[in-house]
């Protein structure tokens, strides 16, 4: 079943409600964090509390031959100056990633990226730490760098990572998925097959706060409490303990607010294992805060695929098949987070939300000398890669068959019901109907109007371009048969709370970094149990008080942890209707829920609600046979599937023939992410998930030079977009719940940048159409828009 | 956050004072003026002083926009911002206005200086084109005086001014010349506040016949230094306003300039540009100019 509605541009006239259960209301933290009481890791003060900073490598590639760290030990306030072979000497010097690979705490023998971390000082400010680092004196032996990583696999490369046994490459894995002869097969008959190259850059998640921690050791109970930007508190706890070998129950890792992640909190960064040894080291509470350059060069990037794309397809545009071969950059440690059997995340997606015959892909990873990282930034597991690659190559389709891209897509959906449907590449999509998504889409854009508009400019040398994307994003990792970070099941724990009074508090394991937690997890709550949200706290983020839980990335809160939450509330309501039914002395299955109270059937005016029923699980007299008191439940959630959310989008460009500046004049983002909690929230997520992908469309990019130099080390130099430079936003949706979530719901956190890219890229693409452009690879700065209409289109890298 | 080196820290009270103070403590002292350019550059490490001379509290002095018959003066320590605002420099120069809008976000315009704009001398400052294309001229004070240089004297190179040791910027002139006059200021920027990949200004002066008596074109982001094209001048001069004469303009200001390839573009493109806007600028000063003499008329 799916309905439809477009959403026009009143969003905000409606918001202030309050309902009990799903519907628009303001987000019950931002009272908090918008009158600046939020609490962030850099608000953290401890008594004593020392600070921490790190020297970094200068050098992409090269050989440490001494540090000399005598003057900075000398230096007003220092405390300690540690470097790689103190950590050697503790074991520590090198850290597992979340990838099964290693990654160095503090550089030995060599460093392998600019910004890699060499040494830190401990000092008594921060301005004494870094002044500290001055006076730090390396010497190293420059090495050659790999920085093309087309380069990486040949014979006569650099050898970035001697430091595993009988490495003798660049070489991190081989992956394909999908059937390679039948592919082939197809290919080999079909009528037109279309080949692209095509890159995603490298991109930085660049959160408003950057990464930090403060760590605090208590030598005497053998305690650690570490305050850290972690959007997985419970898996960074796990990992700590089998890193530092501590007990993992005299862990405890507390994330207070934090100021966006998109992916970028999700790996463990030398620099919490820093201020952790710090605090050992000179036992008082260290706290280590990046600064911007240090965010932009040293932690998780995303992306930076190159990608070759072959679609085949009849003469009347009927997709038969899609292949790809993917070079994917991991920089010098395989830093990627994505669940352990899938090492290219859930890039096998690429088939998009279309009927084929047929898929195969062909990935090869390789080390370069650039910051590792791989999976961050609002992608899914690389599903952005993947609906780039598919929604690029349709497009390119269109072109050869000189047919609407619209109609393109519609003719080939998966239809309504086909689903489940597995895609030749093994996903089981959970539900879908593309279409009336689609339609909705075209119709709020006015679509046949913009092709009339666009024809007539263009007989006037005007350049305007109009570009869709479709998406099927698959979220939610994941079922633990068969996803699991370093060994520890995807699963989520959720525990409700329900005192005396009718009040509630539920705990979670996922962790908000913006989405909005505190409201949703509350109106799920308040859905299933007719409690109002403002009497539900969330408590979230530190793990002496949560359940345990994988944490918040890859959209996966609501399509885990909120499934997780409507369960454990239906466990509470189950008792309550047991005390209900003692209460009113009729039998259970006399009664009827209606939101907030059991009414006796056929007898509404007897009827007890939550609240009295809360009182009675708490109060005097006795409880039914056999049953304790209270009233609380707790759950591990294991998803059978992941959800599939879809959307069209359609992308409105004008281009400067003068300039080459490309404006995105008109937006439409048509949304289907099964039952919506809270529609304001969704819009919030969709709106700054659009606004990602102006930005990577037209000006993100990390660049570097040939000797490896991040080019992209402050905001500077690694543009973001600005309300400058994005549209008003039309959104629209469609709802399709998920059948086996319990109340439909499927993630919608990253959606829009995935979904957004392909359509700014094609409406620009299609706009330099008159110049004989089929492909121009983002970022689309007016310099790389000029080089296309010239016909000079280049790769970014 | 990115935190600086030590340094030591005074607020000037009066332009001697500060002359005073840039004596005595010689090349190891800066001046702070908005500080959108030297803090950065301090917090990057990019640049170290011992100490930093406040110059913020001589608003009062050297904060102003004098309009007068036959020449504009503006303080060094106007803020963009008022540049912005000014009605009465925006009637003379519109290019002012043009510049400023385009000229980072509101937040760096309501801290950042005129003189430190100058005084930064980075190849890409807005204000520096502005100035260039209105053949604006220095005045640099010491203690033994005043002296005024025109702006291709005060850039000495990038990051480098004529302005010396114990010296301070005080003031922009820019004549007022008889004649209709118009200007426009135009910029390519990858982001709303980003620094131009390339922009260019444009002045004109009309004869009574509406032929160009003199006409100026200055570009940033294209040479060590925001480029005057003398050259374009010259041809300009004498001759009635049309397309093909913008073209003309256009093609030498391509080929005079120097840019060079990097993250904002490629040396091309920016070359590409040079031509572009100088035409782009020229008809929009030209524009003005005629709606000035339509005006009057
Ligand atoms: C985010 C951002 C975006 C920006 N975008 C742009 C842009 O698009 N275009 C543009 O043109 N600029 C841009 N700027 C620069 C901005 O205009 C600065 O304000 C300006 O360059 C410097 O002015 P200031 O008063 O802040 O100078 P300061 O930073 O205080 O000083 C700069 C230099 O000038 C010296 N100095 C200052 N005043 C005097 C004086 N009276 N006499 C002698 N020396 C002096 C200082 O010692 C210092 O060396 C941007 C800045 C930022 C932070």
């Amino acid at each position: 079943m799916t309905t439809v509605s477009e959403k026009k541009l009143t969003e905000f006239e409606d918001n202030d409600q309050k309902p009990v259960g799903f519907g628009r209301m303001l987000r019950k933290e931002d009272a908090r964090l918008l009158r600046g009481r939020g609490r962030f890791v850099d608000d953290v003060q401890l008594p004593g509390m020392l600070h921490l900073a790190i020297l970094r490598s200068p050098f992409a590639h090269a050989k440490i031959v001494s540090i000399d760290t005598s003057a900075a030990e000398a230096s007003p306030g220092v405390k300690a100056v540690v470097t790689g072979e103190t950590l050697k000497g503790l074991g520590l010097a090198w850290m597992p990633t979340l990838s099964n690979d290693v990654q160095a705490v503090l550089a030995t023998d060599k460093v392998r990226f600019q910004g890699q971390e060499v040494a830190f000082v401990v000092a008594e400010d921060r301005y004494q730490a870094r002044d500290a680092l001055e006076l730090i004196d390396v010497e190293y032996e420059v090495l050659d760098p790999v920085i093309d990583v087309r380069k990486a696999l040949e014979p006569d490369a650099p050898l970035i990572r001697d430091d595993l046994d009988g490495k003798t490459n660049n070489h991190v894995f081989d992956w394909e998925t999908g059937d390679a002869e039948e592919t082939d097969r197809v290919f080999a008959e079909a009528d037109v097959i279309v080949k692209e190259d095509i890159v995603y850059p490298r991109v930085h998640p660049a959160p408003m706060e950057t990464c930090g921690s403060v760590a605090d050791f208590d030598p005497v109970e053998g305690r650690l409490r570490l305050w850290s930007t972690t959007q997985a508190p419970h898996a960074h706890r796990t990992l700590y303990a089998i890193v530092a070998g501590l007990p993992e129950h005299k862990i405890q890792v507390i994330a207070p607010d934090i100021g966006g992640g998109f992916g970028n909190k999700v790996p463990i960064y030398p620099g919490y294992v820093h201020s952790i040894v710090g605090s050992i080291v000179t036992g008082k509470p260290v706290k280590w805060m990046e600064d911007r350059s240090e965010n932009l060069i040293s932690t998780g990037f995303a992306r930076d695929y190159i990608m070759r794309a072959e679609i085949a397809a009849t003469r009347e545009g009927k997709i038969l098949a899609i292949r790809t071969n993917v070079l994917a950059d991991h920089g010098a440690f395989n830093g990627t987070a994505a669940p352990v059997k899938y090492p290219a995340g859930f890039f096998g997606v690429f088939t998009g939300s279309y009927d084929l015959m047929a898929a195969h892909c062909k990935m090869t990873a390789v080390y370069t000398n650039k910051a590792p990282g791989g999976v961050a930034y609002a992608c899914s597991f690389r599903i952005t890669e993947a609906v780039y690659l598919v929604e690029r190559i349709v497009d390119c389709l269109a072109d050869e068959l000189e047919m609407d891209p619209a109609e393109l897509r519609l003719k080939n959906f998966i239809q309504p019901d086909q689903f489940p449907y597995t895609t030749k590449t093994g996903w089981v999509y959970d539900s879908g109907n593309y279409e009336p998504t689609m339609r909705l889409a075209m119709d709020m854009a006015g679509y046949e109007e913009l092709r009339k508009e666009q024809a007539l400019k263009r007989a006037k040398g005007e350049l305007m371009g109009i570009g869709i994307a479709f998406f099927t994003e698959a979220v939610g990792a994941g079922p633990r048969k068969n996803m699991d970070i370093l060994g520890l099941g995807m699963n989520d724990g959720c525990e409700l709370r329900v005192h005396p009074t009718g009040k509630a508090v539920v705990r979670l394991s996922v962790k908000t970094q913006g989405q909005g937690h505190e409201t949703t997890f509350a109106q799920i709550i308040a859905e299933e149990l007719g409690i109002p949200p403002d009497d539900i706290d969330v408590i979230h983020g530190d793990t002496d008080n949560t359940p345990f839980g994988l944490g918040t990335y890859g959209s996966r809160s609501t399509p885990v942890s909120g499934a997780a939450a409507a369960l454990v509330a239906r466990k509470v309501r189950d008792k309550a209707q047991l005390i209900a039914s003692a209460m009113l002395e009729v039998s259970v299955a006399d009664l009827d829920w209606v939101k907030g109270a059991f009414q006796v059937k056929g007898d509404p005016g007897r009827s007890v609600t939550i609240q009295e029923i809360a009182f009675k699980a708490h109060g005097a007299g006795d409880l039914p046979e056999g049953m304790e008191g209270a009233l609380e439940a707790q759950i591990c959630y294991n998803p059978s599937n992941l959800t599939y959310p879809h959307g069209a989008y359609i992308c409105v460009v004008d281009i400067d023939p003068g300039t080459a500046e490309v404006k995105v004049r008109r937006f439409i983002a048509v949304d289907d992410c099964g039952t919506r909690i809270n529609p304001m929230i969704i819009e919030g997520q969709v709106h700054g998930g659009l606004t990602d992908g102006v930005g990577m469309a037209l000006m993100e990019m990390i660049a570097f030079d040939e000797d490896g130099n991040c080019l992209g080390a402050s905001l500077m130099d690694y543009l973001i977009p600005t309300s400058l430079e994005v549209p008003d936003w039309e959104t629209g949706f469609t709802v399709t719940p998920s059948p086996h979530h319990p109340i439909g719901a499927k993630g919608v956190g990253e959606s829009a940048t995935v979904g957004s890219p392909p359509a700014i890229v094609n409406a620009v693409v299609d706009a330099l159409k008159p110049f004989g452009v089929r492909h121009a690879d983002m970022p689309l700065t007016p310099s790389r828009v000029w080089d296309a209409m010239r016909g000079q289109a280049t790769p970014p890298i | 956050m990115q935190v600086p080196a030590p340094f030591e820290y005074e607020r000037a009270t009066s332009v001697d004072q500060a002359i005073g103070l840039l004596e005595r403590l010689g090349s190891s002292a800066r001046l702070v003026a908005g500080g959108h350019s030297l803090l950065p550059m301090m917090k990057l490490r990019l640049a170290n002083f011992e100490y930093l001379i406040d110059i913020n509290d001589l608003h009062g002095e050297l904060g102003y926009i004098r309009v007068a018959a036959d020449e504009v003066r503006i303080g060094a320590m106007t803020r963009h911002r008022e540049l912005l605002e000014s009605d009465a420099l925006a009637q003379v120069f519109p290019i002012f206005r043009d510049a400023e809008r385009v000229i980072a976000d509101p937040v760096v315009r309501n801290r950042g200086t005129l003189g430190g704009s100058l005084c930064q001398a980075d190849p890409s400052e807005d204000l520096s084109a502005v100035c260039t294309t209105l053949d604006a001229s220095c005045v640099i004070r010491g203690s033994r005086g005043e002296r005024v240089v025109t702006m291709e004297e005060f850039h000495v190179g990038p990051y480098e001014t004529a302005v010396g040791d114990g010296e301070i910027l005080t003031e922009i002139r820019i004549p007022i010349k008889p004649g209709k006059s118009g200007s426009a200021y135009a910029k390519v920027e990858r982001r709303a506040g980003d620094w131009a990949v390339v922009s260019a200004g444009a002045a004109v002066w009309l004869d009574e016949q509406g032929q160009i008596s003199d006409a100026r074109v200055g570009l940033a982001a294209v040479g060590p230094n925001t480029t005057g094209i003398p050259e374009i001048s010259a041809s300009l001069r004498g001759r009635a306003p049309d397309e093909s004469l913008y073209e003309l303009a256009g093609a030498i200001a391509a080929r005079s300039c120097d840019p060079v390839t990097d993250t904002r573009g490629s040396a091309d493109y920016k070359r590409h540009l040079a031509d572009e806007l100088t035409r782009r600028t020229l008809r929009g000063a030209v524009e003005r100019a005629s709606a000035v003499e339509r005006a009057r008329s």
